[in-house]
């Protein structure tokens, strides 16, 4: 390069870059701006018109009303009484039943307790750059869900029958995996070590499970307000991946028998409005089940919630599978890969990124649809609030717009906040398949 | 690990062995399913079996003929004291079709306007397009049906202090009234000469497209076609004597009477679903138009094409491929989302289920009703779009 440089050095050729010029003054700065984008032809100066009118009729008032005109201290309905401005001091004395519904005051530490591990194992496992991933997921899978269920019940279940049922469901297994190990003197001792595992965790679980801190038990009937919005939003999201995982499988498998009971569920549990399938957990599963056994409200509601959800992840993971070219899966096949090798190191993987914004979609409007609880007599956050204006001692005209507010702000934040991680993720993981 | 352990298996014995032959397995994978279901299936009937006859409660559809002890306060079919359930359950599902239907067009008019402001050159209107799209989207539904309805019509003053909007339109916290239309003798002469305009334009339409394709020639059909719309009833109108007349709503005592009513858990419900689903289509119909490639405008642009004509002619028709099917399954989250109403009790399927359950306790029929309800609705939606979706799809080879 340098030979060139030097055989050029005719005095044609400029020696040194030309220093850079600034733009045109007609077409840079906030004049031509203005120009190009608000008014740039009649009709546009018509719209950019039209829309500050639209801003002007609803952004002072919205101000007003939050800020300007708004209380922020008082005890009772004689602070708001007389304002247009919103009610804080309603928001603010109200503030404990909004996260701990009907919670005893004097437990509230356990919930406190609950959210703030939550947030401490959450937020390292969402900050990729962080170490310890594997080790921080393990806890929020295995520990996080046991500490939560003894610190929010705090019951202590005896397990004299199931324990009896278990150990000799854990013999049967254990049995038949070494019956079969013996007869087809196939190494599946691995499998032997997994079930093994599996099984002195669940017993561990169980044996946690039936310790007796010395809690006060707190029935989940006085459960109410965020707490509920939270456990409610978790488990679904926290029991549909799995499930929608199984049932976007069963839907590609090539068994019939699966393909055909996974095709069902999901079009089935995908056809009806979540209402529906709240009112059948709650007026119809306590007939499905034997006589004497019943399930707790909120538990129901759960099962429905996680059912619900689960096929509409399991389409998304679908559509994930169907947009893996085939050569992936003859490349596993070339390996010699088992089907749950393949699936679980290569297939799965790749599925499982390219439909996160799916995932993450599912996830918000499963957080939104926690709300619907309140017509089966739950009270998450927005039942909180909506049964709050029923008290005559915080009745002004206003106070349902502040406690609307409230809680709309509320839930705009943490879904904004999972729309905007996602779109980090996503970007973060374009590996490749994106152009 | 599990792959040493594979090769070792494929070793000597393990070849002949039935476990590994995946067809054997498949077999015994099925089985197991199938059984376990079956069993859980047959659990389920004789426990609930059991259940009902220990709370006597009779199963079966019979309830039905059975005078309901309530009337849904809006219907579309005529309702009386002696009305069964039956007829109280067909009026709450002509109720959620009503809303469905409407929420759909509202819906569907929002999501294209919207979508198309978040894309326009103008900063002020994308801005606000942006803004409305993130908000709503991020907010439950049932909270802003609640706020709707409880604290924006809920809050509109009593019918003395009515707002009016002229012309007979007023809103109140009993409803919104408007003039109702009173069709008198000769009125099917103005109905005749709808139908025939419509005829008149489907054939006006085939003529135009043919001679476009003979000569090139474009011909003003939607022009044309609105005129024959609006002018053939228009003429029939006066030739028939003027025969409509309006039922103007006026104050009389403490409420309304005459005109047509819309009863105001209708317009929250009407305003919550069209807000809400109108920002999920903005977003399907940005993201179609930002799949049709900068070369098609580019190209047009080039061939002298308006950009007014090149949105309609070129960009759209390309971009509903790719919304046509993400807007079905808005279309049915709309229909499926109406079931909300039993939240402020407006009377759709769900709700007037909801009392008939509450009166009669036959709780697995009325659910049996609401999802063979939601199911066909799906179906139906569902099939149509996709008949639409085929005859605009890119045909290829």
């Amino acid at each position: 390069m340098s030979d060139i440089q030097a055989e050029q050095s005719v005095s044609f050729v400029r020696k040194e870059m030309t220093p850079e010029k600034p733009a045109p003054s007609s077409i840079r700065g906030p004049v031509h701006w203005m120009k190009e984008s608000l008014f740039s032809s009649v009709s546009n100066t018509l719209l950019t018109l039209l829309g500050v009118y639209l801003i002007y009729l609803l952004v002072p008032p919205l101000i007003q009303f939050a800020f300007v005109d708004a209380v922020w201290e008082g005890t009772n309905r004689e602070a708001c009484v007389d304002t247009h401005g919103a009610c804080w001091a309603y928001v603010k004395a109200y503030f404990p039943q909004f996260v701990y519904g009907r919670y005893p005051v004097e437990e509230y530490w356990r919930v406190n307790i609950v959210f703030l591990v939550g947030a401490l194992g959450l937020v390292p496992a969402l900050i990729p750059a962080l170490p310890f991933k594997r080790e921080n997921i393990l806890f929020m899978v295995l520990v996080y869900p046991v500490m939560t269920f003894k610190l929010l019940t705090g019951v202590s279940l005896s397990f004299e029958t199931w324990i009896a049922e278990f150990v000799i469901a854990v013999a049967i297994l254990l049995g038949i995996g070494a019956v079969t190990a013996y007869a087809t003197k196939s190494p599946i001792k691995p499998l032997m070590i997994i079930i093994g595992v599996i099984a002195l965790g669940f017993a561990a679980i169980l044996a946690v499970m039936s310790i007796d801190f010395g809690l006060m038990p707190v029935e989940t009937a006085k459960w109410g307000g965020f707490l509920v919005t939270l456990v409610i939003a978790i488990t679904g999201i926290a029991a549909s991946l799995p499930l929608g995982i199984a049932f976007a499988l069963g839907r590609r498998s090539k068994m019939p028998a699966v393909r055909l009971v996974s095709v069902f569920f999901i079009e089935f549990w995908r056809g009806v409005p979540l209402i529906t399938v709240l009112f059948m957990s709650s007026v119809v599963l306590p007939l499905f089940l034997p006589e004497g056994v019943t399930f707790d409200k909120l538990l129901r509601a759960l099962i429905g919630v996680a059912l619900f959800s689960a096929a509409y992840m399991a389409e998304v993971v679908r559509g994930g599978l169907q947009a893996i070219p085939k050569g992936q899966y003859e490349g596993a096949d070339a390996l010699g890969l088992t089907f749950w090798q393949s699936t679980g190191l290569i297939i799965m993987p790749q599925a499982l990124k390219l439909v996160i914004p799916g995932i993450v979609n599912t996830f918000i409007g499963l957080f939104k649809d926690t709300t619907l609880v309140l017509i089966i007599g739950l009270f998450d956050l927005l039942g909180q609030v909506q049964l709050s204006f029923t008290d005559p001692n915080w009745s002004t005209p206003s106070t349902s717009h502040t406690g609307y507010l409230f809680a709309a702000s509320i839930f705009w934040i943490f879904c904004f906040s999972m729309s905007r991680y996602s779109i980090f993720m996503e970007n973060r993981l374009h590996t490749g398949h994106k152009r | 690990m599990a792959a040493n352990s594979h090769q070792a298996g494929d070793g000597s014995s393990a070849k002949g062995s039935i476990f590994n032959d995946p067809k054997v397995r498949g077999y015994i994978y099925q089985i197991v399913l199938v059984g376990g279901l079956v069993y859980l299936v047959w659990n389920i009937v004789q426990n609930t079996a059991h259940n009902l006859e220990k709370q006597n409660i009779a199963s079966g559809f019979g309830f039905l003929d059975n005078t309901a002890g309530f009337l849904p306060n809006q219907s579309l079919i005529d309702l009386s004291a002696t009305s069964t359930y039956a007829e109280a359950l067909l009026a709450g599902l002509l109720n959620t079709l009503l809303i469905a239907v409407i929420g759909i067009f509202f819906a569907t008019i929002v999501g294209f306007v919207m979508g198309i402001a978040r894309l326009s050159n103008n900063w002020v209107i994308s801005k606000m397009a942006t803004v409305y799209i993130e908000i709503v989207r991020n907010i439950p539904l049932l909270l802003q049906l609640f706020f709707w309805y409880f604290a924006v019509l809920r809050t509109v003053p009593h019918p003395k202090q009515s707002l009016d909007f002229g012309g007979g339109f007023f809103l109140n916290n009993r409803g919104f009234f408007m003039p109702k239309p009173e069709f008198g003798e000769g009125s099917a002469l103005i109905l005749y000469a709808l139908i025939a305009a419509v005829l008149g334009v489907i054939i006006m339409y085939r003529w135009a497209k043919k001679r476009q394709m003979a000569t090139g020639q474009r011909f003003p059909v939607f022009l044309t076609g609105l005129g024959m719309l609006i002018g053939l009833p228009l003429v029939a109108y006066f030739v028939a004597g003027m025969p409509i007349t309006y039922d103007l709503p006026a104050l009389k005592g403490f409420n309304f009477a005459g005109g047509m009513k819309v009863i105001p858990e209708f317009v929250g419900l009407l305003l919550a679903l069209t807000i809400y689903t109108g920002a999920f289509i903005a977003e399907i119909v940005r993201a179609g138009i930002l799949a049709v490639s900068h070369g098609q405008t580019e190209a047009s642009y080039a061939l002298g094409v308006k950009p007014s004509h090149t949105l309609r002619l070129i960009i759209i028709p390309q971009a509903m491929r790719v919304i046509i099917p993400p807007l079905t399954s808005q279309y049915l989250n709309l229909t499926k989302n109406s079931s909300l109403a039993v939240a402020i009790a407006y009377p759709d399927i769900v709700s007037v289920g909801g009392t008939v359950l509450n009166q009669t306790g036959q709780a697995i029929e009325i659910i049996g009703i609401w999802m063979l309800v939601y199911l066909s609705l799906s179906l139906i939606t569902s099939m149509i779009m996709n008949w639409y979706n085929r005859s605009i799809a890119l045909v290829e080879r």
